[in-house]
């Protein structure tokens, strides 16, 4: 950990977003992690995010659970909400804070051993109700905050720091997401920022559950020969399937079409997605195919990367329950207690 | 790009933007650092060794390191507004000479026995002083001729006393004679033909730059009685020749010279003193405090006024005429003063003190000597890094090598001279200048504990404290700034980003993390991949606009990019290396002392 607080000069040429901000501005309190921890570049990465989103903090709501990854969201949007619920418990109270004020931003921060072992039925089901959020996982295969046992997520044969190897099946989340039904289901690394700031940008931007499963090396724990989860390994390894390069206006953009070929996928709001093909002929919104060539990947021992698999047009959970657009914590006694005329109508209508 | 090579003593000295801007390359932030631990003593040994003059140059330097510092470039405009101002660098030496210990014993002294060669050096100003102190060291036998009775050159005859006491002057001279071996002979020297034929091994011309430029106008001749030249103005009042000047007084020029005539000025009974300037008020020479000390002391400046005539009225000099101008400036950017056609201001003036510029002379050296003089300025020909002339026993320094500069050149030149002559006389070859030394050392002491104060301070600059007005005028030789006492001092020190103690990237130990690019406030690093350095510069976390300032390159990285920091806007707080897990980057000290003569 550092004790010195970041100094608040900046460069002089510092950047302004849309609203006034600069990127310092979406900083937190200093990192109290250890000193190379992926996890520290993905919270760079949702800072740089969120600045280029021109997402007002105050907006934010951040929820995460126990562990590393977990403490994470105090290191950046210093400036929004953020709730630290029980170990594996983000999923259900983020749903109830989602329900009750549909007008924030949700993002959960979650480690491998947060959402894929105490909390994998919490995770589960968010997915599958659609709720309109940004699922973060930073993955290290280990459980750093307790001192390295292995998580859920290892995959099975690799070696902890001290020799031990895991004979347990790992759970690939993004699989697991997209047949829950999450509708936005992307794999990054913490080690490439160029591929996981736009990851980010668009799974914000996603109205419905959107998850990244984003592998962060735990440099205490899991950064050895024969780890599955370490720098090298991943650099190594790494099979990305398309770069998302911008999310752009719904006019078609002049193309400058790079050898893969372009993919612009349509979102609800008008905008589109535009994607630089990097596996020929990868469909991301083909869902059986996705799962195959995650699994096709896995089975040669690298990791699918890349925007896996979007549903154009998803439904979150409050259009699954048909809630009115006003937030419901905003709703005044007389709207929820609408008196007894009301209550009488509703009971002769269920006679 | 290729790997940067940190092994080159230059590359790190860059990076310490006022040593490197220093001319005597002055180790600055060391000193400074010294400041705030209270070793004043020490601090001012380490500018004795480099600068020769610290309590002098302390209060009167040009401090060519103060634009050069990095927090003129770092400086937060949300705290300190539009001034993002260097760290007080010349007033911290002050701090030194004025709260060190008696150093006298720490002061190195001539061996017993001489070497048996003998310089002579022409002139006792800044330059010969410090050619004297070098060579005197070594076991040579110096003997300085001046015309005047007492050493010090123009610091002694020209600068104000209220910006330098005599005292001050006395013990910074003392220290140079105590050294030993080093004799001072009043004599004025008319003829260089004449020293040559005695039994000098090397002599060394400091004469500076004597002749203060007059002003050809009508009018000149008849006023002749109330029109004096500044420089010879300035040091008749350091003589006690001159102690009174007329109630309104126009000063011509805008340099240095005129900032200190008019201040002057109003110390001897000026009660309107104006200094009137050709150019813009922005352009003038005299540095921005002087300017702003000589309007301290109600003198305003008029600019865009051209001097057209004296007038005289029964004998007396009673104004004078000025035409305005205003500066154009052609496609190449160059200035010219084009009238503007308004009526010509007139302005009353009882005495006129002209500073329009300062020449070097020569009368005394004959051309026929085997020493060559350019045609076209008619100043000896004199190589820049030797400094010798074409007469291979002759060397010049100061203001008589190039004209008229600064004490803090003088001192750099006087360096460069003595390592020369003593090349010289041991028979080696004088281009072949020795490397300065450089002393590397981490300054990890610990996970999160570093041998200097790595926490950035965001204060404004401090302001030196100065002698109530009417006081300093009553008093000519009052000396106006008071100096930083410790607890200022203490804190303007802590300004200081330390420029010297440099991050150090060891490509073999990097595992490309990001963590070091995360943390840095000043987005100075980005791993990428390698090209061109103006691809590069604009490839950077920030784009590196700022093409004075080097691009460290580390090769060799796991991904085959590279690393590439951008040195401009570094705050040296080390955190990149507090963060870095495998200790690739590192915080280490890089002391760089220039060589003097007897050192290689
Ligand atoms: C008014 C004024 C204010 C200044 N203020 C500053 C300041 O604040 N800070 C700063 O850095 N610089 C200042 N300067 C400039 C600075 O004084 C000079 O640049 C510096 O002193 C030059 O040093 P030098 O060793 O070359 O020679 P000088 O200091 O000029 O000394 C030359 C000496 O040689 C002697 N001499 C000349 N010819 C002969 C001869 N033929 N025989 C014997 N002796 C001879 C002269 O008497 C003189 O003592 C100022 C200059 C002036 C005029
Ligand atoms: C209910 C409960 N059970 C167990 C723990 C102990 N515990 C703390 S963190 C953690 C695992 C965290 O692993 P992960 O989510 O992968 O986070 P990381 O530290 O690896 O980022 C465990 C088991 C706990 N805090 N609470
Ligand atoms: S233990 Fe591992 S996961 Fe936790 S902070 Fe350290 S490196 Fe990161
Ligand atoms: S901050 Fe300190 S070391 Fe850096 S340039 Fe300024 S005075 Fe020199
Ligand atoms: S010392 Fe390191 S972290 Fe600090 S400003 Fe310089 S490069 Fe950035
Ligand atoms: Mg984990």
């Amino acid at each position: 950990m550092t004790y010195l607080t970041k100094p608040k000069l900046h460069h002089p040429a510092l950047k302004r977003n849309d609203i006034g901000f600069t990127r310092r501005d979406y900083e937190g309190a200093v990192s109290t992690l250890c000193a190379g921890c992926g996890h520290d570049s993905i919270s760079a990465s949702i800072v740089q995010a969120c600045f280029e989103l021109s997402i007002e903090p105050h907006r934010v709501a951040k929820l995460s659970g126990i562990g590393c990854s977990s403490k994470a969201p105090t290191y950046f949007l210093g400036d929004s909400h953020g709730f630290n619920t029980v170990h594996g418990r983000m999923p259900s109270v983020l749903t109830g804070a989602n329900l009750a004020n549909r007008e924030l931003i949700y993002m959960g921060v979650s480690g491998d051993g947060d959402s894929a072992s105490i909390g994998l039925g919490q995770f589960a089901h968010l997915m599958r109700r659609g709720v309109n959020m940004t699922y973060i996982v930073m993955n290290n295969g280990v459980y750093g905050l307790t001192k390295g046992q292995f998580s859920a997520t290892a995959d099975k044969g690799s070696v902890a720091k001290r020799g031990a190897v895991n004979n347990d099946a790992g759970i690939d989340l993004a699989s697991l997401a997209i047949i829950m039904g999450a509708s936005f289901v992307a794999r990054s690394f913490s080690g490439d920022k160029g591929q996981l700031t736009p990851l980010i940008k668009a799974a914000m931007s996603h109205p419905g559950a959107a998850i990244l499963d984003v592998v962060s090396p735990c440099v205490a724990f899991n950064n050895h020969a024969g780890s599955t989860k370490s720098y090298d390994f991943v650099r190594d390894h790494n099979a990305a399937v398309n770069r998302l390069d911008l999310i752009v206006g719904a006019e078609p953009m002049e193309a400058d079409v790079p050898p893969g070929g372009m993919i612009e996928v349509p979102q609800v709001d008008g905008s589109n997605l535009r994607l630089r093909r990097i596996t020929p002929d990868y469909d991301p919104s083909d869902k059986a195919g996705a799962l195959g060539f995650i699994q096709e990947k896995a089975a040669l021992g690298e990791v699918a990367t890349g925007l896996l698999y979007l549903e154009p047009l998803p439904r979150d959970l409050h259009g699954a329950l048909n809630t009115i657009p006003t937030p419901l914590n905003q709703l005044a006694e007389q709207d929820l207690c609408p008196g007894q005329a009301a209550l009488d109508a509703i009971n002769a209508s269920l006679r | 790009m290729r790997a940067t090579d940190i092994t080159d003593p230059n590359y790190f000295h860059k990076v310490v933007d006022c040593q490197w801007a220093c001319p005597a390359h002055t180790p600055v932030p060391e000193y400074i650092r010294l400041i705030a631990h209270g070793r004043y003593s020490d601090a001012y040994m380490i500018n004795w060794k480099s600068n020769v003059f610290p309590g002098i140059l302390g209060r009167t330097c040009d401090r060519p390191c103060e634009p050069a510092c990095r927090r003129t470039r770092v400086e937060d405009e949300t705290v300190v507004g539009a001034r993002k101002e260097p760290v007080a660098i010349c007033r911290l030496k002050r701090v030194a000479a004025d709260f060190k210990d008696d150093v006298s014993g720490l002061m190195p002294r001539a061996p017993e026995v001489s070497n048996g060669r003998k310089i002579a050096c022409i002139g006792a100003g800044p330059a010969s002083l410090t050619v004297a102190r070098d060579l005197a060291v070594m076991g040579y036998e110096v003997t300085l001729f001046d015309q005047n009775p007492q050493l010090g050159g123009m610091i002694r005859t020209q600068i104000p006393h209220f910006r330098l006491p005599v005292s001050v002057i006395d013990e910074e001279m003392d220290y140079i004679t105590s050294v030993g071996n080093i004799a001072f002979k009043q004599r004025e020297v008319d003829s260089l033909k004449a020293v040559l034929a005695e039994d000098w091994d090397a002599i060394f011309v400091g004469t500076g730059a004597p002749r203060g430029r007059d002003l050809a106008i009508p009018g000149r001749d008849a006023a002749a009685a109330n029109i004096h030249i500044g420089i010879d103005w300035l040091s008749s009042v350091s003589f006690g020749h001159v102690d009174t000047v007329g109630k309104k007084v126009i000063v011509l020029g805008g340099g240095n010279t005129a900032m200190d005539c008019c201040r002057t000025a109003r110390r001897l009974g000026g009660e309107t003193v104006k200094v009137i300037v050709r150019s813009g008020f922005e352009e003038m020479k005299a540095s921005p405090w002087e300017k702003d000390d000589a309007m301290a002391e109600d003198i305003p400046i008029l600019n865009f006024m051209t001097p057209k005539a004296f007038h005289v009225e029964d004998g007396r000099l009673v104004g004078m005429t000025f035409e305005t101008v205003r500066a154009e400036y052609d496609e190449k950017g160059r200035r010219s003063l084009v009238p503007t056609g308004d009526p010509d201001p007139y302005v009353e003036c009882d005495d006129v003190l002209v500073a329009i510029g300062q020449e070097n002379a020569f009368p005394w050296i004959e051309r026929d000597i085997g020493l060559e003089f350019d045609a076209r300025w008619d100043m000896p020909v004199v190589d820049r890094v030797t400094l010798q002339s074409t007469h291979p026993k002759v060397f010049f320094g100061g203001d008589a090598a190039f004209g008229p500069e600064n004490i803090i050149w003088a001192a750099a030149h006087g360096h460069d001279a003595a390592i020369s002559i003593h090349k010289l006389l041991e028979g080696e070859d004088l281009k072949d200048r020795p490397a300065p030394l450089m002393d590397v050392v981490s300054q990890k002491m610990g996970i999160h504990e570093w041998s200097y104060d790595n926490d950035i301070r965001v204060d404004p600059r401090f302001k030196v404290p100065h002698r109530a007005l009417e006081e300093s005028l009553a008093n000519l030789s009052a000396e106006v700034e008071l100096g930083f006492d410790p607890v200022l001092a203490f804190k303007e020190a802590q300004r200081c980003l330390n420029c010297d103690i440099q991050t150090v990237f060891a490509p073999k130990l990097c595992i490309e993390c990001d963590a070091c690019v995360d943390i840095c406030p000043m987005d100075s690093i980005t791993f990428a991949d390698n090209g061109e350095e103006q691809d590069l510069r604009l490839r950077l976390t920030a784009p590196a606009l700022n093409a004075d300032q080097d691009l460290y390159i580390g090769e060799g990285l796991p991904t085959g990019r590279v690393m590439v920091k951008d040195e401009d806007v570094c705050l040296h707080c080390g955190l990149c290396a507090e963060r870095c897990p495998t200790g690739a980057w590192d915080m280490r000290k890089y002391f760089i002392e220039m060589t003097h003569a007897g050192q290689a």
